[in-house]
């Protein structure tokens, strides 16, 4: 399955997915109303630690926080622009130290942990409509569809090419939403033969229709 | 409909989005050299494509599974990370873009398709989406509105070429698939 999990095993990895998300909310109350650039920047060096703890493998999930640079770049430019350095430095360094922590939930934590921690806060959608078991099921069909839209994918491209198409690769999307309408007629019919999205069993304790 | 097929439209849906975000490279060509991805046009099309209840709730899944850990946006990013970055009022407001795209193509039904198209697209997918994200980032960085504003307006110009790109592909499914688009089922 695509997922950032991290397969591996720490002292974070065993610790609850909910206590976690507690903690990384705690975490967050904290560190948003911190205004001293020397505060941000202890805190920025002890995520950056708690990665270091995870050892080898997970140090190296430090560079994720690439993508996030030109972001930052831009973000530093303009507070630089205003003449706010002071301020954006302590910005720019708890977007880091934010991001940090929070990927570093989402890499020692399973997906279907995750999902498992999350109920309670699902319970509600209940009142309209939308049953758990018809979430799982949705998480679970579009997780196990995107490669398989992504393969659909590659092979209009491959034909495309074949054909002596270039660059506009946009012209593809068409016939991929095509093919995932028909492709979401088969998936339907092949459930409601299976006894329908309530009665297929993600857990086979329930055996109402 | 039943619910089954909506069910799972809404599951597929969110993952031409995810398929979306996961090519390598999606270049539309554009003037500034702004990197665009393909996955806002996603939102737009999940506006136009589903209708606003189960747009929003397709593009909703798709942040939902996002969340969860999959390094499903753009550039293989995802995880709970991506909602303490900057761009986090962008993604909240997604399922919002698709929501009232679809209101929009509702409203617009006796206007041509590709002009409906491209003004829900317009106004779903960039102007609401901004309406969230420029806050976001302004609650993120600290810069004030207007910088936080200015700083994002180089991705404009692609965002109305992708309501553009929008409007082409609803118009060549449409002709694939007549009936297929929830706003035109009467028209053949």
């Amino acid at each position: 399955m695509i997922s950032l999990y991290l397969a591996h095993s720490s002292w974070l990895h065993r610790l609850p997915a909910g206590f976690k998300l507690c903690l990384l909310a705690a975490a967050s109350m904290i560190i948003l109303p911190v205004t001293q650039l020397e505060w941000m920047v202890v805190f920025t060096l002890a995520a950056a630690l708690l990665y270091v703890t995870l050892g080898n493998r997970g140090w190296q999930n430090l560079e994720m926080v690439r993508p996030l640079l030109p972001f930052l770049a831009v973000i530093m430019l303009f507070h630089l622009w205003a003449g706010s350095f002071y301020e954006g430095g302590v910005s720019v360094l708890r977007l880091v130290t934010m991001f940090l922590l929070a990927n570093l939930v989402t890499l020692t934590t399973r997906m279907s942990d995750m999902m498992e921690a999350l109920q309670p806060v699902f319970r509600p959608l209940q009142w309209i409509g939308i049953s758990p078991r018809a979430l799982a099921l949705a998480v679970a069909l579009m997780v196990r569809f995107a490669p398989v839209l992504v393969l659909v994918m590659n092979s209009l491209d491959e034909a495309w090419r074949a054909r002596g198409g270039r660059k506009k690769k946009w012209r593809l999307i068409a016939p991929l939403i095509i093919q995932a309408i028909r492709l979401s007629d088969h998936v339907a019919e092949a459930l409601t033969a299976r006894g329908g999205s309530s009665g297929i069993s993600v857990r086979p304790i329930e055996t109402r229709r | 409909m039943n619910k089954d097929r909506t069910l799972v439209q809404i599951a597929l849906y969110a993952a031409v989005i995810a398929a979306l975000g996961l090519l390598p490279k999606f270049n539309i060509p554009v003037a500034g050299g702004v990197p665009l991805t393909a996955q806002t046009l996603g939102l737009m099309l999940a506006g136009i494509m589903l209708g606003p209840v189960r747009g929003f709730l397709s593009v909703a899944l798709f942040i939902l599974v996002v969340a969860l850990g999959a390094p499903l946006l753009a550039g293989g990013r995802g995880g709970l990370g991506v909602f303490a970055g900057p761009t986090v009022g962008f993604i909240v407001g997604f399922p919002f873009a698709a929501l009232v795209t679809g209101l929009m193509m509702q409203q617009l039904q006796r206007v041509n398709l590709f002009a409906a198209a491209l003004i829900s697209s317009i106004v779903g997918g960039i102007l609401v989406l901004y309406a969230f994200g420029i806050p976001g980032m302004v609650v993120m960085t600290s810069l004030d509105f207007a910088g936080a504003a200015k700083a994002i307006l180089v991705f404009i110009p692609g965002d109305l070429i992708k309501a553009l790109i929008a409007a082409l592909i609803a118009q060549s499914v449409l002709r694939a698939m007549p009936g297929i688009i929830p706003s035109r089922q009467a028209i053949v």
